[in-house]
């Protein structure tokens, strides 16, 4: 390796140690007392740690983080359950309507949440579904279904038919060619969706804070959100629960970056 | 093609060719119509999704926005029709101004910022260094962190008094910002987090962008004696024009429906100086202990417009692409 090399290395590093330096503060707040919480300069590494603000997490949010967990599984399952159908139907059954279809997917996308999260309020209020988990897991599934079914669209059309035929020569329906032949070799499209699905429900606040104020049932959002406007002096929990809220996003990057990163590019780029 | 000359003589067997013919597409078509029955099937469960989540909403929306609306109305159930009275009441209101010129600076000086810092950075990882497939994994973070958690992070950091933002001007001699609570930083403050939020994103798309450019055309390039500035601005810029194209018009749509950042940060204030038309949506609905839901879905609807716009101007940028 020449020098050449190791200054890119080092310039690469040094590039990332910046754009994570707000992620490496978080931490550093959440270690600090509050004592040396208004100290200038403040202390750029953690001496004199404490783990107040994570015992403060453990007595306060666990029910929260409990929350987020379930609405998460839920919204997983709802966008799989609805989306992976929908993309095996426009990738391999040329459905008429197919096209315009996915052109109202495309559109639904661009739909500001802040609408979305007012039609639902008014139907909810209605339906008794504000507070509820059902409430938020269909208010969240909204942001996961059109990209889902995208996805499995894209990935789906690139199943060989010769497959499909076969499967069907060897006398199975519809339904059993997509549960026994199109769903196992869709492994991949079922990560990724699942991932992002995931991700989105968990850092949800919008919906959260509009749909599911003042129940018992919060996520862990509305948990950091209530910390903020409470309590202004105690940084360091705040910062603890957005560590702790943050462990999901950095385990499912560290298990599946190719994942992700086949997420980030399937809605902008073809390949 | 003629038939008339073998037509008398052999009638019986074209007809009984014309008749297995039909029952053959008979076959076919029932065939055809099965099908079609389980293709709709497997989309039913979406179409009627669509139906109930997007398009009901996006109803009880613009019926909110032509009725007035209040606390009440959700419990008797019944507000007169106001026609375009909201709408009007909306842009006469002298926050209509600011909050739509801040969603277009908001707008705009994200997409600028993070698709330049994004290219550069893609075309600084595109050269395979030792470590450079494992630090491009960790700019994905900041992508996905909860917005909640960045903005946080982002208003603690950026705090008046005890800041690390600040601690660091200071340590250059710079006098302190106020850069959450004075209304010349305010927007300035949700701009830089917001930027960093996107950046990896455009880096990662950029990046796939840059790989589908085949290795011989840099090689060629590199032969001919071109220099890295020039191989950037005539090859790399050129080629990567249709990702480019469609990251921008996906930065755009996203960036329009920004609310967390801001509102966690500065909740649009001090005054309205970094309300933005979602923000504005938001304080009518939730914002305050007397909803006014007509004014907040009306600034909504204006939202979903300019959406739409770069929605279709999307969708034929990318139609034209693929049929190129």
């Amino acid at each position: 390796m020449n020098r050449r090399t190791w200054w890119v290395t080092g310039t690469g590093v040094l590039l990332t140690a910046v754009m994570l330096f707000p992620v490496y503060w978080m931490i550093n707040v959440s270690l600090t007392k509050t004592s040396n919480m208004r100290k200038s300069p403040p202390n750029l590494i953690p001496v004199d740690a404490t783990f107040d603000g994570y015992s403060a997490v453990i007595h306060q949010q666990l029910p929260y983080l409990g929350t987020s967990l379930l609405v998460g599984a839920g919204t997983v399952a709802l966008t799989l359950l609805l989306a992976a159908p929908a993309g095996f139907s426009l990738a391999k059954l040329r459905p008429r309507g197919g096209g315009v279809l996915s052109f109202l997917l495309l559109l639904a996308q661009m739909i500001p949440s802040i609408v979305m999260a007012m039609g639902f309020y008014t139907i909810y209020i209605k339906l008794g579904l504000l507070s509820t988990a059902w409430g938020l897991i269909l208010a969240d599934s909204t942001i996961a279904v059109p990209f889902g079914v995208l996805i499995f669209t894209a990935f789906m059309s690139r199943i060989p038919g010769e497959l499909l035929q076969a499967a069907r020569i060897d006398g199975a329906g519809t339904v059993r060619t997509f549960l026994s032949v199109v769903l196992p070799v869709s492994r991949n499209a079922i990560v990724t969706v699942s991932l992002f699905a995931f991700l989105w429900s968990w850092s949800d606040f919008l919906f959260a804070n509009t749909l599911d104020n003042g129940g018992s049932l919060q996520p862990i959002t509305l948990g950091i959100y209530a910390y903020i406007g409470n309590n202004n002096q105690q940084w360091n929990a705040i910062m603890a629960t957005a560590v702790v809220a943050s462990v999901p996003a950095t385990v499912l990057l560290v298990l599946a970056q190719r994942y992700v990163a086949a997420g980030v590019t399937a809605g902008a780029v073809k390949d | 093609m003629t038939t008339d000359g073998s037509g008398a003589r052999s009638a019986e067997r074209p007809r009984a060719r014309a008749a297995h013919a039909a029952r053959a597409r008979g076959q076919h078509a029932r065939r055809r119509i099965r099908a079609q029955w389980a293709a709709w099937a497997f989309i039913a469960p979406v179409v009627a999704y669509l139906v109930a989540f997007y398009a009901y909403p996006l109803y009880r929306n613009i019926d909110l926005s032509v009725r007035s609306y209040t606390v009440a109305s959700f419990v008797t159930g019944n507000a007169p029709f106001a026609g375009f009275a909201n709408y009007a009441s909306v842009f006469r209101n002298p926050t209509f101004a600011p909050a739509l010129v801040n969603t277009a600076v908001f707008v705009f000086v994200s997409i600028a910022f993070q698709f330049a810092i994004g290219l550069a950075l893609a075309v600084f990882f595109h050269r395979k260094f030792p470590l450079s497939v494992f630090l491009r994994a960790l700019f994905l973070i900041p992508w996905l962190l909860p917005l909640l958690v960045s903005a946080s992070s982002w208003s603690w950091m950026l705090n008046s008094d005890s800041g690390v933002v600040n601690a660091l001007l200071h340590a250059f001699g710079i006098a302190p910002v106020d850069w959450l609570t004075s209304p010349d930083w305010s927007l300035a403050s949700v701009l830089i987090a917001n930027i960093w939020i996107g950046i990896p994103f455009n880096l990662v798309i950029m990046y796939s962008g840059l790989q589908s450019i085949p290795a011989d055309v840099f090689e060629a390039a590199a032969i001919d004696g071109a220099s890295g500035w020039q191989r950037f601005w005539r090859i790399t810029f050129p080629l990567l024009r249709p990702v480019s194209a469609i990251t921008l018009l996906l930065g755009f749509i996203y960036t329009l429906k920004v609310f967390d950042i801001i509102w966690i940060m500065t909740r649009g204030g001090p005054a309205t100086s970094s309300t933005t038309l979602a923000i504005w949506a938001y304080q009518f609905g939730f914002g305050s202990l007397l909803p006014d839901f007509s004014s907040a879905a009306a600034v909504g609807n204006v939202l979903i417009v300019i959406a739409v716009i770069f929605a279709l101007v999307y969708i034929r940028v990318r139609r034209s692409l693929e049929e190129s």
